[in-house]
């Protein structure tokens, strides 16, 4: 009798989020499929459309500009990853571990302010960072003094530009991870390594990368999920202009938001249902490797 | 004494290969500032009409003399506001009974609300569209949780962060102790009531840490209102307000205006930043949500 109404409290308790993940996950996702097999688009309205099969990936496949944006979105994920995701972000954890608490604790909080800056002010920053002199700070104080030509820099160094811009954000999300992790790293093991003589590189190359193989795996497949799937900051720098289009900006432009007004979301669904796709196969990997099980324990008050 | 030398010299070095790292970041910050006070700035320096150094002026912030920006500026708190409070008592309620009650179902709930942590929610943005769309054809739920409303808005920012959210409390719940909520409960205590009066209080940290992240969230948030709201003036957030201003006239843009305006929304955040920083880390070792 008391079991049965337990039951009855937890669903109660669960309900809110469950009529919310319903409604904007799940029912988006079968969306996002079933649209991408119609050809609805505000030219066919809400009612005329009908479903034409696999065409829209087939049109995708035959697009003149499928293989560019492709490739500029694998261009962007790898360089912003690497460079700035994981390695920067392993960087400057290994660096401030090595400063004085309150130096490294600066660092740590100057390199998570990009994050929370809003999103339309962090790229203002960017874009006057490099207009053209004699506004723009990196010409006025970099090229001018020299004599060197000036010019805005996005329009020349536009994909330079999005994974500088991305990539600042990016590296404090593997900052924090990494700096949490070798702080974890027993402090018998980083002393006794001192003693034996270890350099600051040998150190960093012997003890903390190895034991840091979990942290860098899991941040290298979150973070190339997020870069794959966000499009914010690239649409505000550049929108897509300068061959810096990536996938899920175009899926974005082509349904929702373009200058010729024939919003296609039969097209642009089945360009973020490819996205969608990845996505669920990442964060079925993810689900797989990383804290699972350690969330599946059974509450103990129930044992009682 | 003699390996004390080098290692300070070492230190020096770490520093100042950070300081270089950090540069834009730092440069960036500096020249907002400077320039919301300067008449035009050149790089760094603050200069008059005339090209001299000098020119500290307040007239870039005459915009906070416009009624749309405070329109602007409402919208933003009601927005960030009701999505704080719904984030947190929702993944309030949905963490207690992950984390304190067996129920069938509960592992495949939990497991799921990992996937969804990890699944790129922007990427359902056009089938959003078509739900907004779909609830604002229908009389009640039209007024608050259509296209093209606040409300609407609202719940779609708040589903995307209750993943994170759900799964954060319950982290939270989990470290409270089993012995209170026992005792409440023998003592004939109900589970709402526990629940309330007992461990709510007890996960305040938690509760401040996805309270303030989710406000800075939604206070910054730009590309669902972006997509949501296309009503004009009356349904305009900072972020929306700031963008329009960047775009609206490519020849007379003055730089220092919108430095003025990006500060004026930065400004509560760096605020709640600076006093709250050690619950925030809470959040991002957790783990955030899409940004990258």
């Amino acid at each position: 009798m008391k079991k049965g109404k337990r039951v009855n409290v937890a669903y109660w308790f669960i309900l809110p989020a469950a009529i919310i993940v319903v409604i904007y996950f799940f029912l988006p996702v079968i969306l996002t499929l079933g649209i991408s097999f119609t050809n609805m688009s505000s030219v066919t309205g809400f009612s005329a459309w009908k479903f034409t099969g696999f065409e829209n990936y087939l049109k995708i496949f035959q697009h003149p500009d499928a293989a560019n944006i492709f490739a500029s979105t694998m261009i962007y994920v790898a360089l912003t990853l690497c460079i700035f995701n994981v390695g920067i972000g392993l960087l400057v954890s290994i660096l401030a571990y090595h400063l004085p608490k309150r130096v490294g604790g600066f660092f740590k909080s100057l390199w998570l302010l990009p994050r929370i800056t809003p999103t339309v002010v962090y790229v203002l920053m960017w874009t006057m960072l490099a207009a053209d002199a004699p506004y723009g700070v990196i010409n006025s104080i970099f090229k001018v003094p020299f004599g060197l030509s000036t010019s805005n820099l996005i329009p020349a160094h536009a994909m330079l530009f999005c994974v500088l811009v991305n990539g600042y954000i990016g590296a404090s999300f593997g900052m924090i991870i990494f700096s949490s992790a070798i702080e974890s790293i027993s402090k018998d093991i980083m002393t006794s390594s001192l003693v034996d003589g270890a350099g600051f590189f040998n150190r960093a190359r012997y003890i903390i990368i190895p034991q840091l193989r979990w942290p860098l795996l899991f941040v290298t497949t979150y973070q190339t999920l997020s870069l794959l799937t966000s499009f914010e900051y690239i649409m505000l720098l550049t929108d897509g202009n300068y061959k810096t289009n990536v996938w899920s900006l175009w899926a974005y432009h082509t349904a929702l938001n373009n200058y010729y007004g024939n919003f296609r979301y039969g097209f642009g669904s089945a360009l973020s249902a490819i996205l969608v796709v990845v996505g669920i196969v990442f964060a079925v990997i993810y689900l797989k490797f990383f804290k699972f099980n350690d969330l599946v324990k059974e509450p103990l008050i129930d044992e009682m | 004494m003699k390996r004390k030398a080098p290692r300070n010299w070492m230190q020096v070095l770490i520093f100042m290969i950070l300081l270089i790292l950090s540069l834009p970041i730092i440069v960036g910050y500096i020249w907002l500032f400077i320039s919301t006070f300067s008449k035009i700035t050149h790089g760094f320096i603050p200069v008059d009409e005339n090209g001299h150094i000098g020119g500290f002026t307040l007239q870039n912030w005459t915009f906070l003399k416009k009624p749309e920006v405070w329109i602007a500026t409402g919208n933003t708190l009601i927005m960030a506001l009701t999505m704080t409070i719904g984030i947190v008592l929702i993944s309030a309620l949905a963490g207690y009974a992950l984390s304190r009650i067996k129920f069938a179902g509960r592992k495949s709930f939990l497991s799921l609300t990992l996937v969804l942590h990890a699944f790129p929610s922007v990427t359902l943005l056009i089938a959003i569209y078509f739900v907004l769309r779909f609830f604002a054809k229908i009389p009640i739920l039209e007024t608050f949780m259509g296209y093209n409303t606040i409300g609407g808005v609202v719940f779609v920012s708040l589903a995307m962060m209750l993943p994170l959210g759900i799964w954060l409390m319950k982290g939270f719940f989990d470290n409270v102790s089993w012995d209170v909520e026992r005792a409440a409960l023998i003592d004939g205590c109900s589970r709402a009531r526990t629940f309330w009066k007992i461990m709510f209080p007890q996960v305040r940290p938690g509760i401040a840490a996805l309270g303030i992240f989710s406000f800075m969230t939604g206070w910054s948030s730009f590309i669902i209102p972006y997509t949501f709201l296309s009503g004009g003036a009356k349904h305009e957030v900072i972020s929306m307000y700031l963008n329009t201003m960047i775009h609206s006239d490519t020849n007379s843009i003055n730089y220092n205006v919108l430095a003025a305006v990006g500060l004026f929304q930065l400004i509560p955040i760096l605020i709640f930043y600076f006093f709250n920083q050690k619950h925030l880390m809470n959040i991002f070792s957790g783990g955030t949500h899409g940004g990258v």
